[in-house]
């Protein structure tokens, strides 16, 4: 029962998609199977964050090193989390203004809005700004044109990033004739022919793996699901 | 000198820099820096009866038996809307509601707006907003901490990194709770019910009871992951979440990812443009051919490459390493996006030191600076 049952239920689900695709009678069944995978992806974060309060109350109880740091994860996490669930700060929709519940949970002026903007944003967005150094440094510490294909790759780089600058209405001057030689030119050729085409094989590799993988899923070969248990 | 007191002399002239510039904006900067404004805006809200207009066809349910009349409804409407002034629509003795809205605006605005006693384009007031004033100091710190890890690692990123992951673990639970779970399985469940949060559904039940309550049993099965002993019971809503998944990846890679190419690659080798040959376009398709066919061969591994084989497949990793060399040029690109954008705050939203008005000349620094050292002294 414990490997029969989910085996059965992705199997089941996996069908009843695949022909709801194709017979339109039985489209209702896909928009429900959707919202029902929207519902547990929902209730998925709800696990994540139980998941995240359990280690960090590990890490505090059992006042491993840095268990300093659990406390400002746990403090943090519970503030976003009571300002947002319970809609402080957010005025009511306009056309329900005798409910007070009724706005939108991230409307700017509200408390989980501020947190976002002041707090959230500028977290994440200065941690993947921090990259721009760090792809720079690598790419200083490995690029070596030491053969065609580091050619290629190292000159490209270099043309298409030239050609997204203002150096590039350097060759504004070459004539109209000869305009495919103009850098922006270059790098609008480069990415619409050969980027493309070498992106498109990809694409339909990766299509053709997903297509083989979900298979196995759909056929009981693979069974993630059961995972540990 | 060791490396690391060279990074420590080189880190203190950056502050020490940093801090000139911080003094100098403040004594330069007529209006100070690091400030933020809003407006308010008051609207008043009246309930009124909306009857239904003379003539109007009685409406039939889609499952129901026979026609209904149509109802008088109860809506509320703002002062300004030009539906109080309609015929069918009158007022009820309910107390009318006032809802103040806040929105933030730039300083630049804010300032004008100074000049001209206080008065926005709109007529709306702008204030000082010590919330939000509290919320820039705060984001420059946050992005300041951040950029302290290009130092090494130290507690101050720590405790940055510390609060994006829980804030973030935070905000994402709040967007599946107030976008997912309440209209879709809550909703569905009990309409009535949740009339507070979500006010305006349809009352009736759209779907039966047991299709909305079998989400809600597979959600609560999916949280025994977090036990031990009853792990096991969470496998059946992953096994519906992967098969889900599964069907609708392989659905959409085949139609999108698969046939979608191959069709958008079938294109003339020939082109001709208002009846000329267009050479330009024609040798482009052929170099869009030939990179996907030569890019295959070198993924196609059910063949040794050697030979013609291995001439063509090596013919695509050129192709490939062109590719990679445009993406990785468009990933720094998009990077560097970011960083001058956190930098456009710092000195723009937070220090105020882009200075589009030419409000920084010598006077005003020498005046502020005397004014400040005769307040002190």
């Amino acid at each position: 029962m414990k490997s029969t049952v989910p085996t059965l239920i992705a199997t089941i689900v996996g069908v009843v998609l695949i022909v709801a695709f194709f017979v339109p009678a039985t489209q209702s069944w896909s928009e429900t199977a959707v919202d029902w995978f929207n519902i547990l992806a929902g209730v998925a974060f709800i696990l994540g964050g139980g998941n995240l309060i359990k280690v960090q109350l590990e890490t505090i109880s059992s006042r491993r090193p840095g268990w300093g740091y659990a406390l400002v994860i746990l403090v943090s996490f519970a503030i976003m989390l009571t300002v947002g669930l319970l809609k402080i700060g957010v005025p009511p929709a306009e056309q329900y203004p005798n409910h007070p519940w009724s706005g939108e949970y991230d409307a700017p002026a509200s408390a989980f809005g501020w947190i976002f903007e002041n707090v959230y944003n500028p977290l994440t967005s200065t941690m993947f700004a921090l990259l721009a150094f760090y792809v720079a440094s690598a790419a200083f510490r490995a690029f070596r044109a030491k053969n065609i294909e580091a050619m290629l790759l190292l000159g490209t780089a270099f043309i298409v990033l030239l050609g997204n600058t203002a150096i590039a209405r350097l060759t504004d001057g070459i004539p109209d004739s000869l305009s495919f030689l103009r850098l922006d030119q270059v790098v609008a050729n480069t990415m619409s022919y050969i980027t493309t085409g070498a992106f498109r094989a990809i694409t339909i590799g990766i299509a053709i793996g997903v297509a083989a993988t979900a298979l196995r899923v759909l056929l009981g070969i693979d069974r993630p699901y059961l995972g540990r248990t | 000198m060791s490396q690391s007191r060279k990074a420590t002399i080189g880190w203190l002239v950056v502050f020490i820099f940093g801090a000139v510039g911080l003094a100098w904006n403040a004594f330069s900067q007529p209006r100070g820096f690091g400030m933020r404004y809003v407006t308010d805006s008051t609207t008043t809200y009246y309930e009124v009866k909306v009857s239904p207009p003379i003539g109007s066809i009685p409406k039939k349910p889609k499952d129901g038996e026979g026609a209904v009349a149509p109802k008088d409804r109860l809506v509320w409407v703002s002062s300004d809307s030009p539906d109080l002034e309609k015929s069918n629509v009158t007022r009820t003795s309910a107390e009318p509601i006032s809802v103040t809205r806040t929105s933030s605006v730039p300083p630049i605005a804010a300032w004008a707006a100074a000049e001209n006693g206080g008065k926005g384009p709109t007529g709306a007031t702008y204030r000082f907003s010590v919330a939000d004033t509290i919320g820039v100091w705060i984001a420059a710190f946050f992005t300041l901490a951040i950029f302290s890890f290009l130092w090494g690692d130290n507690p101050v990123y720590k405790f940055a990194e510390s609060v994006v992951i829980g804030v973030s673990a935070a905000y994402w639970m709040v967007v599946a709770f107030w976008s997912t779970l309440v209209p879709k399985l809550a909703v569905p469940i009990a309409p009535i019910a949740m009339q507070w949060a979500v006010p305006g559904v349809d009352e009736e039940r759209k779907v039966s009871v047991v299709l909305a309550v079998i989400p809600a049993i597979l959600g609560v099965m999916l949280l025994f992951r977090l036990s031990s002993k009853l792990g096991w019971v969470s496998s059946w809503p992953l096994a519906f979440v992967v098969g889900t998944t599964a069907a609708i990846r392989l659905i959409a890679h085949v139609q999108a990812d698969f046939l979608a190419q191959i069709s958008n690659s079938m294109v003339p080798f020939v082109v001709s443009t208002n009846g000329r040959f267009d050479w330009g376009a024609s040798l482009g398709n052929v170099v869009l051919v030939t990179g996907l066919l030569s890019v295959i061969v070198y993924f196609f591994f059910s063949l040794e490459h050697k030979g013609a084989v291995g001439k063509v497949a090596r013919f695509g990793v050129w192709f490939l390493m062109i590719a990679f060399g445009a993406a990785f040029a468009f990933t720094v690109m998009g990077r560097i996006t970011l960083l001058s954008e956190r930098l456009e705050f710092l000195f723009n939203d937070w220090l105020w030191l882009i200075d589009p008005k030419g409000d920084h000349t010598v006077t005003t620094i020498v005046s502020n600076a005397a004014g400040l050292l005769a307040t002190v002294f």
